[in-house]
């Protein structure tokens, strides 16, 4: 099929590149539940690790779907109707709005966590709650939902929806609930299920806002990357896997329809 | 109430959320980086520093190099994958976009895997290859979360481009490395360059991967890091993230000029 040498040759690239990202990934997944690592999986297969990982960091990784479900509702309450604002009103004002609730995803996390630290950190009961890191969260995957919803109403003729309920004497309100949030359920689907990817990899501003009795799952991954065994530390990240392979999958599947209804 | 009041109300708890905490903290990051000993001055100091300057320089070289190949690399494969359709192909597409949603950490971690003491590389050739904690690792780190971004943001141009263009120019006797340099690779000019800054920008900020394996190698974020937590030199940090902020968000700003892809920076 791939006969001519330069098929052949982008063939090769493109199983070059699967090599290099999939090959450490089933090392992790190996070494998770081989006995001795270094001394391969002839040392047999275990589920010590994993077990011994759950005792250890159980906690990091209720707490991190505790705040992705957490940043979920607020990115909901605050990004639906927003994007619906922005929608209904396209303007330069909505332009720059958009763009500037879109800094987060620009700016690197460190430097958004610094910046949080300078003006929240002395506010001790704040700094210390598990709420400043979900402002954090909330701050990066915002305008993935923002525009995740603002992209499926762009695509269906609101204002008509619109003015069809209101001369019918639907208030606002209602057209709000029985419209458009019906309409923009598949961008919403979207939304929400990178929100929730998102928040439980995130690790850059987590790292610098967590506290050492508020470890998320990535903040633990580090923590065991440092001062645990490898077969422990593959373990970690093979529950990890476990969780976010799922999601992202999920994510890719809600987007591509979103994308197919607006098209 | 009217409708204009209600979308008003619709868009207050953004207004509120974002004035508290991205606004109001920016600006005080901003007006941290010129309370140290230098005032505005900081700013002059980076450049003028050797240690900073050569992070800076030497951040940028990574994130050059990173750029190229993860180009080179993500152009070559998705030209392959949105011409081809062939058994396996959705599985091959799966795992060149897997790592999008890994964190910094654990691609260092894949790294260690791969050139680490313990690692596969170390493990299948004889002598000692340990690579893991050098440049090379780093720009291996990097390359591996830029590939996924670029090969979305390529593909996405290449699915668009009129597949009429590229017989035609075969059918007028172009040989194929010509239709690829005069036909393919112009149409796909802006997805590049957006899918190069992008990956640039993503480089330069990344702090995960940085973490994990720049134990002995300074990069623009992880000096960062050690001047806002070891050295408390509060000034000098938010003035360093203050440069690295602008850097990444003019770039990424001329990546959504030339395509609309919202990708984020995380790394």
């Amino acid at each position: 099929m791939f006969k001519s040498p330069a098929k052949l040759f982008q063939l090769a690239i493109t199983l070059l590149a699967c090599a290099f990202l999939l090959i450490p990934t089933l090392q992790s997944a190996l070494a998770g539940v081989t006995v001795n690592y270094f001394r391969g999986v002839s040392s047999g297969l275990t589920f010590k690790w994993i077990i011994e990982v759950w005792a250890l960091y159980s906690g990091s990784i209720f707490l991190s779907i505790g705040l992705a479900l957490a940043c979920l509702v607020c990115t909901l309450i605050i990004g639906v109707p927003a994007a619906y604002a922005l929608a209904r009103n396209p303007g330069r004002l909505s332009r720059m709005l958009e763009e500037f609730i879109s800094l987060p995803l620009a700016i690197p996390g460190l430097a958004l966590a610094l910046a949080l630290l300078q003006l929240y950190g002395g506010w001790r009961e704040f700094r210390m709650s598990w709420t400043f890191i979900l402002v954090g969260h909330v701050l990066y995957t915002l305008p993935f939902m923002v525009r995740s919803v603002m992209s499926v109403l762009a695509a269906i003729d609101l204002k008509t929806l619109e003015e069809g309920a209101a001369s019918l004497g639907a208030p606002s309100h209602r057209r709000f609930l029985d419209i458009v949030v019906p309409n923009a359920l598949p961008g919403i689907l979207a939304g929400a299920l990178t929100v929730v990817t998102l928040s439980i990899g995130e690790f850059n501003l987590t790292w610098m806002l967590h506290t050492p009795f508020l470890k998320t799952l990535p903040v633990g991954l580090a923590d065991s990357y440092a001062s645990m065994r490898l077969e422990i530390a593959s373990a970690y990240t093979l529950i990890f896997f476990a969780m976010i392979v799922p999601l992202l999958l999920a994510m890719q599947w809600a987007t591509a329809r979103a994308q197919r209804i607006m098209s | 109430m009217t409708s204009r009041t209600f979308a008003q109300l619709c868009l207050l708890p953004l207004a509120i959320f974002t004035l508290t905490f991205l606004a109001l903290p920016l600006a005080r990051l901003i007006l941290a980086s010129g309370e140290g000993e230098f005032g505005w001055g900081i700013y002059l100091k980076i450049l003028q520093t050797p240690r900073y300057y050569a992070t800076l320089l030497q951040t940028v070289i990574i994130s050059v190099a990173v750029t190229i190949a993860a180009l080179g690399i993500s152009t070559t494969a998705g030209l392959f994958l949105v011409r081809n359709r062939f058994m396996g192909r959705g599985v091959l597409l799966s795992i060149l976009t897997l790592p999008l949603a890994f964190p910094g950490v654990v691609v260092g971690f894949m790294i260690i895997l791969l050139g680490g003491r313990q690692g596969l590389v170390n493990q299948i050739l004889p002598g000692h290859w340990v690579f893991a904690y050098s440049a090379f690792g780093l720009f291996l780190g990097y390359l591996y979360f830029s590939i996924p971004r670029v090969l979305l943001t390529v593909m996405a141009a290449a699915e668009k481009i009129d597949p009429a263009l590229e017989e035609a120019a075969l059918t007028l006797g172009a040989p194929s490395h010509r239709v690829v340099l005069d036909v393919i690779l112009p149409a796909l000019a802006p997805a590049m360059i957006a899918a190069g800054a992008i990956a640039f920008a993503t480089a330069m900020g990344a702090f995960g991967t940085a973490f994990t394996l720049a134990t002995n190698i300074d990069v623009l974020p992880m000096v960062i890091y050690t001047e806002f937590t070891l050295s408390a030199n509060i000034a000098m940090a938010a003035a360093l993230s203050v440069v690295l902020g602008v850097i990444t968000w003019v770039l990424l700003l001329i990546a959504r000029s030339f395509s609309g892809a919202t990708i984020a920076a995380g790394g």
